[in-house]
């Protein structure tokens, strides 16, 4: 579809569903729609049964962390419509505690994947029956793909012969953890180099 | 019966994470009334590697490999979407001879992957002929993986605007060499498999979807095409020159393990189809020139050039320590990977690396609906859907 009818398509969305869809916008080729998250449920709803819709296929539900915002996580729902063949993005935004609706009596497939952006990010859905971690191990604490948890994490596991179990430490690291960061300084970073207090004293 | 009787009650066993119908590191609890299945709960996880958080630390360029590691039966498709994804974000267009052998080798490991998955699927209900025919052809493309990029499996070999490097002309001979004697190996499993009586009673109307299940489970690929719909992205979506591509696309009719069987054994056929034209095409004069983009900001210059030039040696030096910035936006990019739809959503700030990659896996999607196809058939039946449904664990988990 090409940019003109996929914004069409955007604004009968919009204009059809007052409240829940906020505004739309199209880039590179694909629709965005600006949701407000507790009403997913109606908007999908409408995408999917909606004869000028039909968004029939759920691809994808994931989250976007942005810890500086109030409301950190973007989260974020793609659909394809083998009728039109086109794809739209939903991106409502939620913070730790919004509680967001469940898409799975709309959408069996949403489980997972719904399991999954609770797993990572902490986004909790309301109304799935079986709410549990899906990726991380048994009992893991804390959510791995927030922005604020370290890339090494904060436990690891060795088994240990004498116990003969599995035992959980904290991560102990031989070698500090290397960030190689090589922004250009004259466009991009924003931290202090090496030397700079001299320059600023 | 009398009273005195043991009170029945379901059986629970679990199925993994170390079996060998569980292609790979899954664990299926399974709820069993006799030997009819009641409820099936994978486990799924214990190959996740925080892919996606590793992506987010990374620069474009070293983000390439972990694609690899993903679904490792067919790594270059994985790349491809990876590719598609930054290279729509900065607005480039690939050279006809790059676009030319990404497709060449997306149909390799195309062939890579129903190659494994037909045959181990038969070595899942009781043939064992069938995997050491396939690995053999296997083998053979491992070797043309290993001759354009010098790794058999984790190739590491697509680049943002075009492939690492140019084929060398013999490669691209074997290749031709290879498609015609490859197609008599598939008629010949073709004879061991599709008639066979045994194979049949196990896959077919074994794991029934129907088209509007499909979809709403999020199914794609061979998935939705064994229900009926004649939906490739290929077809549908193209990107780089599959658009140019003649090939058919097989569908299904009863979305059965054995349909989506005897789909994957014609798609064989269509991407050896597509791997002549590509060979064709790659001989032609429009197909020669650059493999990848000659802008120097975004894909390093020569060797040659970089003994000679400064400015070309400083572009290396950037490219391989800050790595390309891309233009802040958010994108969806697919392909049509042999398992079904792999998608990556990427999120850039503007900066070196990607501020959010999600990984849209096939399999995924695929896995979670075990339970809605494993519920009522026989405890036997699992592993034949397992089978069907087309799964690798490094996708999967991540």
């Amino acid at each position: 579809m090409d940019d003109g009818r996929l914004d069409a398509l955007g604004q009968t969305i919009v204009s059809a569903l007052p409240g829940a869809a906020l505004g739309h916008s199209v880039a590179f080729n694909q629709l965005t729609v600006d949701i407000e998250p507790t009403r997913i449920v109606e908007v999908a709803k409408y995408l999917r049964d909606d004869p000028a819709c039909r968004f029939v296929n759920i691809t994808d539900i994931t989250a976007v962390d942005y810890p500086e915002r109030a409301k950190r996580f973007d989260v974020v729902y793609h659909f394809l419509s083998p009728t039109l063949n086109a794809r739209v993005r939903l991106k409502g935004q939620a913070d730790e505690a919004t509680q967001v609706p469940s898409l799975i009596d709309v959408f069996p497939g949403a489980d997972w994947f719904e399991r999954e952006a609770y797993d990572l990010y902490g986004v909790i859905f309301v109304g799935h029956p079986d709410m549990r971690r899906l990726l991380t191990d048994y009992g893991f604490d804390g959510h791995p793909l927030r922005k604020d948890f370290p890339t090494t994490g904060f436990v690891e596991v060795r088994y240990d012969d004498q116990e003969k179990r599995v035992i959980y430490e904290p991560v102990r690291l031989n070698q500090e953890f290397r960030k190689f960061d090589f922004l250009s300084p004259w466009e991009g970073a924003d931290y202090p180099l090496p030397g700079d207090e001299k320059a600023t004293k | 019966m009398n009273e005195q009787s043991p009170a029945l009650r379901n059986f629970t066993i679990n199925f993994g994470p170390q079996h060998p119908a569980a292609h790979g590191v899954l664990r299926l609890v399974l709820e069993l009334d006799g030997e009819v299945v009641e409820r099936v709960d994978p486990h799924i996880g214990l190959l996740h590697r925080g892919t996606e958080k590793l992506i987010e630390t990374k620069t474009y360029l070293q983000a390439m490999p972990y694609f690899d590691r993903l679904d490792y039966v067919a790594p270059m498709n994985q790349e491809h979407a990876f590719c598609l994804a930054a290279e729509r974000l900065l607005g480039i267009e690939v050279p006809r001879r790059g676009q030319l052998i990404r497709v060449l080798y997306s149909e390799i490991g195309r062939l890579l992957s129903h190659l494994l998955n037909v045959t181990t699927q038969a070595m899942d209900v009781g043939a064992l002929t069938p995997p050491l025919w396939g690995f053999e052809e296997r083998e053979k493309l491992m070797v043309f993986y290993e001759r354009a990029s010098g790794s058999r499996m984790h190739a590491n070999y697509f680049r943002i605007g075009g492939v690492h490097q140019d084929l060398p002309p013999k490669l691209i001979d074997d290749i031709d060499a290879f498609c015609d004697p490859f197609l008599k190996v598939v008629d010949d499993l073709d004879q061991l498999l599709t008639g066979n009586r045994i194979f049949k009673q196990r896959n077919v109307d074994i794991g029934v979807v129907t088209l509007k299940q499909a979809w709403e489970w999020g199914f794609s690929g061979v998935m939705v095409r064994g229900s009926g719909a004649a939906w490739d992205l290929r077809k549908s979506q193209p990107y780089d020159v599959y658009a140019e591509m003649e090939f058919d696309v097989p569908i299904g009719k009863n979305g059965d393990c054995y349909d989506r069987y005897l789909i994957r054994m014609e798609e064989m056929r269509q991407s050896v189809r597509i791997m002549k034209q590509c060979i064709q095409k790659l001989r032609a004069p429009d197909g020669q020139g650059p493999v990848v983009v000659t802008d120097n900001k975004i894909a390093p210059p020569r060797r040659g050039e970089m003994k000679r030039s400064m400015e070309a040696l400083i572009h290396h030096f950037k490219l391989y320590t800050e790595g390309v910035h891309v233009p802040a936006g958010e994108i969806y990019a697919a392909v049509e990977a042999p398992k079904g739809e792999f998608g990556v959503y990427l999120v850039s700030d503007g900066s070196n690396k990607p501020y959010k990659c999600k990984i849209r896996a096939p399999g995924f999607a695929h896995l979670q609906a075990m339970d809605f196809l494993c519920r009522g058939h026989l405890l036997a039946d699992v592993s034949a859907i397992l089978g069907s449904l087309d799964i690798v664990f490094g996708e999967v988990d991540r």
